[in-house]
């Protein structure tokens, strides 16, 4: 264990030291910022000839905010992605690995530092980010989310998700094809997830069963929906269900049954465990 | 420890196959050099990478002290052969013990050090944080930690600078560093790849001195290397591999001392003089000197006869030892089903 915890302080260090959180708090602070602005312009918006009302303002903030933290959950994707995808598999291609490895250690130790400090810088910003949009929203538009704090857990998990099968990826594949898989990959579960979606606006089985595959092949679009439905409130579950566009991936209707939570807590433990057996297996 | 008396020959069979042959757990053929064993000792290592043979059946054992010598030219395998006995990758087949112990045990590799050939460090690290984070890898204590980086700083010639990330340092001074690394915490075995590739003089005879001090406080030395003048000036046996197998091995003078050659400035070189020339062994020509290598040392006066007779004018006649560079040009340039040599 006390190599894992040496390896996740190099790999805090690594981000640091690259400048990768710099970049990430200075571009998350102009987001931030212009979500802010965006926002705080709401309550003096004009519906028609009149003001808004609360409720239109409500409803408004609500869809913004979910489309906004659909937006940051992209984002932490893509981060996720990006920052696995060359953890292992860079330090293999540019000879890194090569002085560390023969050291008296076990290389799942050293993938499982790796995992913890992304999966702890992850969570971290996505707590702090979610946390701050969601203040915002509420000191703009007095609206709050039925249940904030689960759905930026939500929103965090899909990012570990993602993490957690580009870090596998990365202990076989070079770095760019690992990030290219695994963000292609979150595109094809989200768009399946579409597609499931639609198929139960149709009743179509055959196509609702592609989503329910898609969510169990990769939790992360299981994982968005259970953070929509946390901030889904019931005033826009019932206009959504008056205009039949319930079913989507931004308005939902009902959270994720327990049996998909132990399914995801699974795939993530599988996914790792499959990784460290890989990367051990793994000739340099 | 000198091994000279291990059994050390190498197999020359075409395709090694020897996966089932013995069990990695079955008893260790004892050395007969006492009870200390061996540092590292090979049996018929395999290794193949998809259908790509590295590695074809290498058999050797190194003495514990030594410093030994591993030449071959680019691409016999001699990298792979390190990276099997450090546990970067495992063998297709063959046995191997590193102190004693099967590779690929975690705890042994706590007692070997490591300069890969192709070294890098953090870049984004002082090369005193380099050497911090070796130090908790390799479990020394933290209470030694700070004497040993900085002891290792002043063996390796970085002591002014340590605090200077490692991005900011040249090739030379990160093959420094490297060296660094593998010296952490007085490894018993280290293994060296192409020590000296990015050093200048200065650098290399510092090299020099070091394993000469490994030496000294009695660990291993496993030098790889194709700077056959490095090898010959620090190691006490070598191992010529080609083709992912041992072609000759012993010591130096074992390995060098059996052929000799004849340097003999001529002129007037007819068909007949170039006959001569060539059954009596291998022939290369610069100008008007020729250097015959390979032949017996009582056969020099014959072969001066023999030119004579044939009408070539003798200027000067050079008997002298081969060095370890036309040995090993010799061994190499050898048709491919020649017999493998044990000079040991």
């Amino acid at each position: 264990m006390s190599t894992a915890l040496t390896i996740a302080g190099l790999t805090l260090k690594e981000l640091s030291r690259r400048r990768v959180v710099l970049a990430a708090l200075v571009l998350t602070a102009i987001i931030l910022g212009l979500a802010a602005w965006g926002f705080a312009s709401l309550p003096r918006a004009s519906c028609g000839r009149n003001p808004c009302s609360e409720v239109q303002i409500r409803s408004a903030a609500s869809i913004l905010l979910i489309m906004m933290m659909f937006m940051i959950s992209f984002v932490i994707a893509l981060g996720a992605a990006f920052l696995a995808a060359p953890a292992i598999a860079g330090d293999i291609e540019s000879g890194v690995a090569l002085s560390i490895l023969p050291r008296p250690i076990r290389r799942r130790d050293v993938l499982l530092g790796k995992w913890l400090a992304l999966a702890g810088v992850i969570t971290l910003y996505t707590l702090v980010v979610g946390g701050i949009l969601m203040a915002i929203v509420s000191l703009a538009t007095g609206y709050q989310p039925p249940a904030p704090l689960l759905a930026v857990a939500y929103v965090a998990a899909e990012g570990v998700m993602l993490l957690t099968l580009a870090l596998l990826g990365s202990t076989r594949l070079g770095p760019m094809a690992c990030g290219i898989m695994a963000v292609v990959l979150f595109g094809v579960a989200w768009m399946m997830g579409v597609a499931g979606a639609v198929g139960m606006i149709f009743q179509n089985q055959a196509i609702t069963n592609i989503g329910v595959i898609a969510s169990l092949i990769l939790p992360t679009d299981g994982l968005w929906r259970a953070a929509a439905y946390h901030l889904s409130p019931t005033f826009l579950l019932a206009t959504a269900a008056q205009v039949g566009v319930s079913g989507n991936p931004f308005i939902v209707a009902a959270p994720p049954t327990p049996a998909y939570h132990v399914w995801a807590a699974v795939w993530l433990v599988a996914v790792l465990a499959l990784a460290a057996y890989s990367f051990e297996r793994r000739d340099l | 420890m000198r091994c000279s008396t291990l059994p050390t020959a190498s197999s020359n069979s075409p395709a090694p196959h020897v996966a089932g042959s013995t069990t990695v757990n079955a008893p260790l053929p004892q050395p007969e050099g006492g009870a200390a064993g061996a540092a590292i000792r090979t049996l018929d290592l395999v290794k193949q990478y998809g259908s790509i043979t590295a590695l074809a059946g290498l058999t050797m054992t190194v003495g514990r002290g030594e410093v030994f010598g591993f030449l071959g030219p680019n691409g016999a395998g001699k990298t792979t052969a390190v990276k099997l006995l450090v546990g970067l990758t495992r063998p297709t087949a063959g046995q191997a013990w590193l102190l004693d112990v099967p590779i690929g045990d975690r705890v042994t590799r706590r007692r070997i050090g490591y300069l890969p050939e192709l070294f890098r460090y953090q870049d984004w690290l002082t090369a005193r944080e380099v050497l911090a984070l070796h130090c908790a890898l390799a479990d020394i204590p933290a209470a030694e930690r700070p004497r040993e980086i900085e002891h290792t700083l002043e063996t390796v010639g970085l002591a002014a600078r340590g605090g200077d990330r490692v991005g900011t340092f040249s090739k030379g001074m990160q093959q420094r560093l490297g060296l660094g690394v593998a010296l952490l915490g007085r490894p018993e075995v280290v293994f060296l790849d192409e020590p000296t590739s990015a050093l200048d003089p200065v650098g290399r005879r510092d090299v020099r001195e070091i394993v000469r001090g490994l030496k000294a406080r009695g660990a291993t030395v496993f030098l790889n290397s194709h700077l056959l003048s490095e090898v010959e000036l620090v190691c006490d046996r070598v191992a010529i591999v080609d083709k992912g197998r041992v072609v000759a091995l012993g010591s130096l003078h074992e390995v060098i001392g059996g052929a000799q050659a004849v340097r003999v400035r001529l002129t007037g070189l007819n068909g007949a003089g170039h006959a001569a020339l060539h059954s009596y062994g291998d022939v290369r020509h610069e100008g008007d000197w020729v250097t015959v290598t390979g032949l017996d040392a009582d056969a020099v006066p014959d072969l001066v006869a023999d030119l004579v007779r044939a009408g070539v004018q003798i200027h000067a006649v050079e008997p002298r030892h081969d060095s370890l560079e036309d040995r090993f040009l010799q061994l190499l340039t050898r048709p491919d089903d020649a017999a493998v040599e044990d000079t040991s």
